[in-house]
């Protein structure tokens, strides 16, 4: 093991998110909804140098799993990510995030006279992902759309 | 092609479709009889929650001209949406006692919402301040049947362009049939919303904003004129000092070149003087007119594939 990786203590169970574009780390942790407050170590590193990204963030979150409704999320705003599942001080499952095609019900469409936010209507929204060079999901209602950017302000 | 399709945007159109479309509407145009039977049995449903008497009567007698007939929601106030019945409840219940609906709403998206919700076609009659692709196709019908051609054009759109459907949705259909260029002209608060402003650029679509109407009358081959609103206007002064700047008047329509047309898809107000009523420019009249033949074509083409 190199000096760089003994940076933060390898984690005993949990996960390592890997490989996300350096700055976007913070939203990953909003996305996980963390805190500071809970009873697990999280491990934030930004700024990483990485073969691959230049630079890169990652994130080691001691006794968690995600969702698969939290890795969705996470692979819009870091596409290129790598989970890694770790048991027992050894990754179990290591696999790259992939963003599907449409993301329904997490995300909120952000135009307020869209009829998946009025109330009481049995509708989910439904953003396409409309994959360039950069993410922009678009909502299949009313076409309004959302950059990778602004995605955290608006889960639901 | 033509069956069971939804209308819910102009741009689920392809140009060839819109083309068929407009020949469908010429020929019932050009049989001039009143009354035809393709549509004998057929009922059409208006769900109309934002009000709108013209629109709402065109569909009707569209429908009632081929042969069908019509079922109406009422108007919001009375009907059960006052009570709070969700859309979704409603457009189900009309979808049991109709072929074909007519949903007019102030939210964003409710038609295609409704056509997911609905096994008969749902046809948007207006929504948001995006789409209303049945005015856009009556609008394009009236300059095809003018200049023979919707290509290479100039057009000089008038009004609320923040925030007029018609507008925003005849700005769709350029990335359809590629106008020359596209005057927008509007107060500076009613200009277009970016939005519109880079899907005309992301589509090549030549436009410039202007504030007054008097640089372009000789330029223009269609005028398209809509209401400006005062409650559109964060200062009442402020309309009351541009209000008149965008009226069109008899002297304006001397200046035009020979073949402009004025097109609005009414109703007016006070934008458009009567007295060009009997210029050879205008030609809103014609367009309106020319809407119950392209609401029956259409109609027809969904019900019945024809
Ligand atoms: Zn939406």
């Amino acid at each position: 093991m190199s000096e760089k990786e003994l940076k933060v203590t390898k984690i005993e169970n949990g996960t390592v998110i890997d490989h996300i574009p350096a700055g976007k780390a913070l939203d990953v942790i909003r996305i996980l909804g963390i805190t500071g407050k809970e009873n697990y170590t999280v491990a934030i590193l930004m700024n990483v140098e990485s073969k691959k990204l230049g630079k890169k963030d990652l994130i080691k979150i001691e006794n968690r799993v995600l969702e698969p409704r939290e890795a969705k999320l996470i692979s819009l705003v870091a596409p290129e990510a790598t989970l890694n599942v770790i048991s027992n001080f050894e990754v179990k499952e290591k696999y790259k995030l992939e963003p599907p095609e449409m993301i329904e019900g997490l995300i909120k469409c952000p135009n307020e006279l869209c009829i998946t936010n009025k109330q009481d209507e049995p509708i989910l929204p439904k953003l396409k992902v409309v994959k360039g060079l950069k993410i922009v999901l678009e909502c299949i209602y009313c076409g309004a759309t959302l950059t990778s950017e602004e995605i955290t302000k608006f889960i639901l | 092609m033509w069956l069971n399709r939804d209308v819910i945007s102009v741009l689920d159109f392809s140009k060839e479709e819109l083309l068929d479309l407009f020949n469908k509407a010429k020929q019932i145009e050009s049989i001039r009889e009143n009354s035809f039977s393709n549509l004998k049995g057929k009922v059409l449903a208006t769900a109309f929650f934002e009000p709108s008497t013209r629109t709402r009567l065109s569909f009707q007698a569209a429908m009632l001209r081929l042969g069908g007939t019509t079922l109406d929601l009422g108007e919001p106030t009375v009907s059960s949406l006052a009570k709070g019945e969700n859309i979704s409840d409603t457009v189900r219940m009309l979808d049991y006692y109709s072929d074909v609906i007519v949903i007019r709403h102030k939210l964003e998206g409710v038609s295609r919402y409704a056509a997911e919700i609905c096994e008969h076609p749902v046809i948007n009659a207006g929504e948001g301040t995006k789409e209303h692709p049945t005015q856009t196709m009556i609008d394009l019908y009236e300059v095809w049947k003018t200049f023979k051609s919707l290509e290479n054009l100039t057009y000089a759109i008038v009004g609320d362009i923040k925030h007029a459907r018609t507008i925003s949705s005849l700005i769709l259909s350029f990335s359809i049939f590629k106008p020359k260029k596209v005057y927008l002209i509007s107060p500076l608060e009613l200009r277009a919303k970016e939005k519109i402003k880079s899907f005309m650029e992301s589509n090549g679509i030549l436009y410039e904003e202007l504030t007054t109407l008097s640089e372009v009358l000789e330029e223009a081959d269609v005028f398209y004129i809509t209401r400006i609103q005062k409650e559109r206007f964060s200062d009442p002064y402020e309309y009351e000092k541009v209000k008149g700047s965008y009226v069109i008047t008899l002297e304006h329509t001397k200046k035009m070149k020979e073949g402009a047309i004025i097109l609005h898809p009414l109703p007016r107000v006070d934008e458009l003087s009567p007295k060009v009523d009997s210029t050879k420019n205008a030609a809103y009249f014609s367009q309106a007119r020319g809407g119950l033949y392209l609401r029956m074509a259409l109609l027809r083409a969904i019900l019945t594939g024809d």
